[in-house]
């Protein structure tokens, strides 16, 4: 097999790879599965601000909604 | 700042130490590369500056020095930190590692201080963006592989079912840059600092410009759209345009990214074939490259009015811009008859700061930004107009560097294919050299606009971990807009 002849098997093959990808991203089937994981930055909000430092918080208190941190 | 640890409700503690050290350190080394890079910008107007110190302050021993600290001091700091903190909050789930975490850190920190001390003193293997020697480079190699087990396990550990596709961004870039790095840096060694590469000849050029191109591919891009695709959604507080594309984006880009660095090799002893599919691929680059592009800058769709009042979405959103300018000129400039003009140019240095300054500086900056409220328990950064002015100064300094770096490049490439009739070339090297000295000096401005913007940066990140705290925890979770 020529260079030429592998070049064109690749081509091929990536493109057929491609149109793999692309039909498994975007099949609907698999819409709502993509739509939770785009959310998944926002599924632990509640921690985004903390403490002062100062403040002391009870390890327990974790338990709780609260944001509490410890060293 | 002694509590390092996170805890919300049924959210596990998170480990935000390592991710404050990293992110204090971005500031840190931004403001010293970035520092180094206005010198050698000034020793180019003012070549007496070459003299401060010879031979230790001298262009060709600094110029590493600039390079090895923004990309892998300012950037990889940023990225490190960037990727503990989305790592852990989107598999909601601590750090993986123990002492290997606190490893990463230091170890990355010493890299860092021997290249800075290395590279001055002359030590280099002359592999652009790989100048550190043989003792240096296996350190980097524990630190990395120490840096994807720490990432990994991580991600083994998670509690959610699906992988966010930032982690899977910064995965692609972690495992990438270790075989990247490992692949070129073999060599013989010959002594304690000296050593020669196991390659030869076009076989070591050609892996040298796969290592090269793709220290730009997997380190500043694949590494930073990981950053993209957790801070842009997160500070515009609605998810990403379109999932389905993010997927799309990461297997198209990163399969043809690895293809493109024959490009750097144009017109050299690089096979002719090799060197016109590294530019094929690079022009089919534009497609994977642009899809995130407008993937991160519709995530705003709905939403744009929040870059009226928040100049760190602005910083996040613009970064987006100069990437989606940089990636259609880098292909441009990949076509052979384009890079004919362009190779060797100043235009290079410009398309290079187009995407540094533009996009991985400014991704970084904002996500910084987002950061450090967080880290350090505030509500919000100390000052946010400040956040703003540093916005225009970093957008002032970048389009000054890059529009007076076109101008010089255009203008040296004419000038050195100028022939006249009989033959003979019309200008000799020199008058192209001092026909650049007013972009070099518009250049050296720009320079000094982005590192002011860094310094204010940097005091305001002291004020914000300084000051004492009003917020209450309750009172607000979401990101900060002003």
């Amino acid at each position: 097999m020529d260079k030429g002849m592998l070049g064109a098997i690749s081509t091929v093959l990536m493109a057929i790879a491609f149109a793999g990808v692309c039909w498994w991203a975007f099949a609907p089937k698999r819409r709502k599965r993509f739509d939770d994981a785009a959310n998944l930055p926002f599924a632990d909000e509640g921690d985004d601000v903390t403490n002062n430092d100062d403040n002391e918080v009870d390890e327990t208190d974790s338990s709780t909604d609260d944001v509490a941190r410890r060293d | 700042m002694s509590s390092n640890l996170v805890a919300a409700g049924d959210h596990p503690v998170y480990d935000y130490k390592v991710v404050r050290q990293f992110a204090i350190m971005t500031i840190v080394w931004g403001i010293v590369g970035m520092g180094v890079g206005v010198l050698i910008a000034a020793q180019l107007v003012w070549p007496q500056l070459n003299d401060i110190f010879q031979p230790y302050t001298h262009f060709g021993r600094l110029r590493p020095l600039h390079t090895n600290a923004v990309i892998f001091a300012f950037g990889g700091c940023a990225l490190f930190g960037t990727s503990y903190y989305v790592v852990q909050r989107t598999c909601q789930a601590k750090l993986w590692g123990g002492w290997l975490v606190p490893f990463t850190f230091w170890g990355w920190q010493l890299v860092i201080v021997l290249a800075a001390i290395t590279l001055p003193l002359g030590y280099t293997t002359t592999k652009e963006y790989a100048e550190l020697e043989w003792p240096i480079d296996i350190l980097i190699a524990i630190v990395w592989v120490s840096y994807a087990l720490v990432f990994f396990g991580t991600i083994v550990k998670r509690k959610t079912s699906h992988i966010y596709v930032a982690n899977w961004f910064y995965g692609g870039f972690i495992l990438t840059v270790a075989v990247l790095h490992i692949v070129n840096s073999a060599a013989i060694p010959i002594s304690w600092m000296k050593s020669y590469s196991a390659y030869a000849g076009a076989a070591d050029a050609m892996v040298q410009w796969w290592y090269g191109h793709n220290a730009v591919g997997f380190f500043l891009t694949a590494g930073f759209l990981g950053m993209m695709y957790y801070f842009v959604p997160k500070q515009a507080d609605r998810p990403v345009y379109s999932y389905q594309l993010s997927i799309v984006h990461f297997w198209a880009l990163i399969s043809i990214y690895i293809w493109a660095g024959a490009h750097h090799l144009h017109y050299s002893a690089l096979p002719d074939w090799a060197q016109s599919l590294g530019m094929v691929m690079s022009l089919i680059l534009l497609a994977p490259s642009w899809g995130g592009m407008i993937n991160g800058i519709m995530t705003l769709s709905g939403a744009w009015h929040k870059l009226r009042t928040d100049p760190t979405l602005r910083f996040l959103v613009v970064s987006l811009s100069f990437y989606g300018m940089s990636t259609f000129e880098g292909p441009m400039m990949s076509i052979k008859t384009v890079n004919a003009l362009s190779h060797n140019t100043d235009w290079t240095i410009g398309h290079v700061h187009a995407g540094a300054l533009g996009w991985v500086a400014m991704i970084s900056i904002g996500a910084i930004y987002h950061l450090l409220p967080i880290l350090f328990g505030r509500k919000e950064m100390y000052s946010v107009k400040w956040i703003n002015i540093h916005f225009w100064l970093a957008t002032i300094g970048t389009v000054l560097y890059i529009a007076s770096m076109w101008v010089n490049g255009i203008m040296q490439g004419l000038m050195w294919r100028a022939f006249n009739d009989d033959g003979t070339l019309t200008y000799s090297f020199v008058e192209a050299v001092q026909a650049s000295y007013p972009g070099y000096f518009v250049r050296f401005l720009g320079g000094v606009f982005f590192l002011s913007g860094m310094v204010l940066m940097a005091y305001n990140a002291y004020r914000t971990a300084q000051t004492p705290d009003s917020v209450d925890a309750k009172a607000d979770a979401k990101p900060q807009t002003v």
